[in-house]
């Protein structure tokens, strides 16, 4: 149950930054699992070797992929918006490509090990089970991350332009609202929390080259059915996917892999706009 | 057995709180020329949408000659006869004109089906679509594609596509609204030149059109219609002129009792 | 009457330049010999480019899924052959039907999306066949695949030789009539609906086209057509893994017919050559993986510059050297 708690986390938290740029930017961003592998072999693979202390790693390596995913946005993305979906999927792919084939010339085409430093690779009893302490702090990690984008996202005024625009792109702007500026903040939140995810998660989710396509669908499947920018929903959907995931792999260890996909099936030819889509109908 | 062509009652639509059509009732009787005419905003479009299918009405129910359609889909409304055209052109931008036209005879003469004979060997589809073009003075751009013609001409292939369609009732929202006053004759022309067994019912705005062409006029005013009757009374009513007040429309109406 | 200067009313007429690609393929036969077994697979993937040519640059539907028919072909024809059947055209005709039928139950249900939602449904239906295929061990093989598929002499007079003379002219055969009849509805009223389903599906149902009828008999087609190269695939490499299934295949597709260029059916034609040409010479040349800096580098190109693939290019290019005039 706690696997599927803190993997639903650790989703939810890569998948949170999809959200908004699909929601807002209306872009399907194939790539964004390669932000979150970005992260991870930054973290993992380069900076813990060179001795760099396990926090500290994670955290220079979140705020190296937000340098580098403005740099993207500003360079390839802005083309995107509005472009074609066929356009978006391709263009997103070849980023794909491009960093798989980055990552496996600078890393290697295995997976990567991950050493958790002593302190943290120990367990801790609860009394009715005792639980790796590396997901405690995943989950809490998690909870904190999610608590806080909550609070951003509905207390603040970027939050609340934000959420403006998501809902109406041009009205926001007629209200005179920064709109590119803003999508360039929020993909570059959305890209660190990736990272973040990637990261935070290596020892859980193992990095490899192909990370990227790895937990595309799952990643999708997550964003699909919140809405395509509704946040809130992401959370749930997250938490649930997760959940669903690790408990149908564990009880029905030869189907299980299938409960995913077609509940996405399902659930996408039910309500195509997502199962809390707010957007009224046209 | 004297069934309307097209009857619809007690129409309800709204979008949220904004009640857009309100009790709406309305008959088309074969052959019928009728004019649908409000102030903006009064729901004129939204009522073609559900008479057309493109809106589904929240209540009341829609019958095509005699048979109910409140919850048909559109092409099956299409292929009873029921057309309707657009306001703001809707068009296929990247074909040219008489391949749009070609498009709405064949699909109209089932030929949309055929997956082998080359469509440029369809002599019979091709010559239709050519005489749709000729009555409405579009075989100069046939072909050009649709994203190169003036706006006016685009009005006028909008036209040509629910004439391919032949129509037993046809909706024509604002036709004349883009095109140059000079070339509006030969809209007008080719709509006067249909069979005289089509219902027809046309929004617009212009009163001297309106005079012409109707013999019957609904006013709509926000979603709920004020009056019914042949456009010398409907000019003339009180009503109508206090919902016109302050606008053009006076000197519009003003002109069109003068000009009489 | 004429219908001259209609880009639509004029496609079933052939153009010289055409007839090049044909002779170049069959030139190749002869002057590379000791190519022929890459250059058949070559061949098979230009195919399933076709289909999705038909499928994404005619009907305008956007999947992600589009090796599962090829996929369905591929197992079908194999499984066929090993209980018994050798003969090949109708072990490939089966393979395409499978797909067929594979589309047509499953196209009424999620052609009625559009957009996003749709390519999303396409992975996941992706997703849960090649898993199924995975773990159905006993019908597919499993991560083993299934070897041994053995043919009869095809007509019973060639046989499947080493080097793969018979598998090059037959897959070569098989392209030339699968092409023919794509063809053929493209430029067939038809072909012209699609189009503008494509472009303006809303209006097609103000015309009273049953849209969805005629992108599920699309799909049908494109699928049956994927369905035909997977099995070609199957017959020629004796061989089916799982591979067929993946979106890696489906991905490779994609990026085959927009490299050569989306909606004008010599797209995946140009586009599956260059494509296996540049992953081989790289992979073999430099690092495995540089390919993939290409290939990926090249996807950006296109989206951003050169809309029509390299067709495309090559349009702009001979209009710029006659002049201006089309």
């Amino acid at each position: 149950m706690l696997y599927g708690v803190s993997y639903g986390l650790l989703l939810c938290i890569i998948s949170i930054g999809l959200v908004v740029t699909m929601g807002l930017m209306r872009v399907v961003n194939l790539a964004h699992g390669a932000f979150a592998a970005i992260g991870g072999y930054l973290a993992m693979g380069l900076l813990t070797p060179l001795g760099v202390p396990f926090g500290v790693a994670i955290a220079v390596a979140v705020l190296a992929v937000a340098a580098f995913s403005l740099a993207v946005e500003r360079v390839l993305y802005v083309h995107l918006y509005g472009a074609s979906e066929l356009d978006q999927v391709l263009l997103t792919v070849g980023i794909n490509f491009i960093v798989v084939a980055g990552l496996t010339l600078a890393f290697g085409p295995n997976v990567l090990p991950t050493r958790l430093p002593p302190s943290l690779a120990t367990s801790v009893d609860l009394g009715f089970r005792s639980f790796e302490t590396y997901r405690l702090i995943v989950l809490a990690v998690g909870v904190v991350v999610v608590a806080g984008l909550w609070l951003a996202f509905e207390r603040t005024s970027v939050g609340a332009q934000l959420r403006a625009a998501v809902d109406n792109r041009s009205m926001a702007q007629a209200i005179g609202i920064d709109v590119p500026r803003l999508f360039s903040i929020a993909f570059m939140v959305g890209s660190a929390l990736a990272a973040l995810g990637g990261a935070l998660g290596a020892p859980l989710l193992p990095l490899e080259p192909l990370y990227p396509f790895k937990y595309l669908v799952l990643v999708l499947v997550i964003v699909a059915l919140s809405g395509f920018g509704n946040v809130k929903a992401t959370v749930f959907v997250a938490m649930f996917v997760g959940i669903v995931d690790t408990a149908a792999r564990y009880f029905l260890p030869d189907s299980g892999a299938f409960a995913i996909y077609v509940m996405l099936i399902v659930l996408i030819v039910w309500r195509p706009d997502g199962l809390f889509s707010r957007r009224s109908p046209t | 057995m004297n069934e309307p062509a097209l009857e619809a009652k007690g129409l309800h639509k709204s979008f949220g709180a904004l009640k857009v059509t309100d009790d709406v009732t309305l008959r088309l009787d074969a052959g019928s020329r009728t004019a649908l005419i409000g102030p903006n905003g009064a729901g004129k479009t939204t009522l073609v949408g559900l008479l057309s299918g493109t809106t589904r009405p929240d209540g009341g129910c829609i019958a095509l000659h005699g048979r109910d359609i409140t919850r048909a889909a559109l092409a099956f409304r299409v292929k009873q006869g029921l057309v309707r055209t657009f306001q703001v052109s809707s068009l296929f931008a990247k074909l040219t004109v008489l391949e749009n036209i070609f498009l709405a005879v064949s699909e109209n003469e089932g030929a949309s089906g055929d997956l082998w004979r080359p469509a440029g060997r369809r002599r019979n589809l091709i010559g239709q679509a050519e005489g749709i073009m000729e009555r409405l003075h579009l075989t100069n751009s046939r072909h050009r594609r649709v994203s190169e013609i003036p706006y006016g001409e685009q009005r006028l292939l909008e036209i040509a596509l629910a004439l391919a369609l032949e129509p037993k009732v046809l909706l024509l929202d604002e036709p004349a609204a883009g095109i140059p006053t000079d070339e509006v004759g030969v809209l007008f022309d080719a709509v006067a030149s249909l069979p005289p067994q089509i219902a027809i019912l046309m929004i617009e705005h212009d009163m001297h059109v309106v005079r012409q062409f109707a013999s019957e006029v609904y006013v709509l005013v926000h979603g709920r219609v004020l009056t019914v009757g042949p456009p010398a009374e409907v000019m003339a009513s009180p009503e109508v002129r206090a919902v016109y007040l302050g606008t053009s429309g006076q000197s519009r109406f003003a002109g069109g009792a003068q000009g009489a | 009457m004429t219908t001259d200067g209609s880009p639509f009313l004029e496609r079933h007429r052939l153009r010289p330049l055409e007839a090049a690609w044909w002779l170049m393929a069959l030139a190749f036969f002869f002057a590379f010999p000791e190519y022929l077994a890459v250059a058949t697979s070559v061949l098979v993937m230009a195919l399933f480019a076709l289909s999705l040519d038909l499928l994404l640059g005619f009907a305008g539907v956007v999947s992600l899924g589009h090796a599962v028919s090829f996929g369905i072909g591929a197992y079908v024809s194999a499984l066929i052959n090993l209980a018994g059947w050798h003969e090949a055209l109708t072990g490939a005709l089966v393979g395409g039907a499978a797909s067929g039928l594979f589309a047509l139950a499953i196209g009424p249900l999620i052609l009625r999306l559009t957009g996003l939602p749709f390519i999303m449904v396409t992975l996941g239906i992706g997703a849960i066949i090649y898993e199924a295929a995975n773990k159905a061990v006993w019908l597919t093989g499993g991560d083993n695949g299934l070897p041994g598929v053995t043919l009869d002499p095809l007509f019973g007079i060639f046989h499947w030789s080493v080097f793969g003379q018979t598998g090059y002219l037959y897959v070569l055969g098989w392209l030339l009539v699968l092409f023919y009849l794509c063809r053929r509805i493209v430029s067939s009223p038809f072909g012209m609906t699609l189009q503008g389903v494509r472009e303006n599906p809303e209006r097609m149902r103000l015309i009273g086209a049953p849209v969805l009828r005629h992108l599920v008999t699309g799909y049908a087609i494109a699928s049956m057509i994927a369905g035909i190269a997977g099995a070609l695939s199957a017959q020629t490499n004796a061989f089916v893994g799982l591979e067929v299934l993946s979106l890696n295949t489906s991905i490779d597709g994609l990026v085959m017919l927009v490299l050569g260029g989306v909606g004008r059916l010599y797209g995946g034609l140009i586009g599956a050559p260059v494509y296996m040409f540049v992953q081989h010479f790289a992979q073999q040349q430099w690092n495995p993986y540089y390919w993939m800096f290409l290939i990926g580098g090249l996807l950006i190109v296109i989206v951003r510059f050169s809309r029509g693939g390299l067709l495309g290019l090559l349009d702009d290019l001979l209009r710029r050297v006659r002049g201006g005039v089309p």
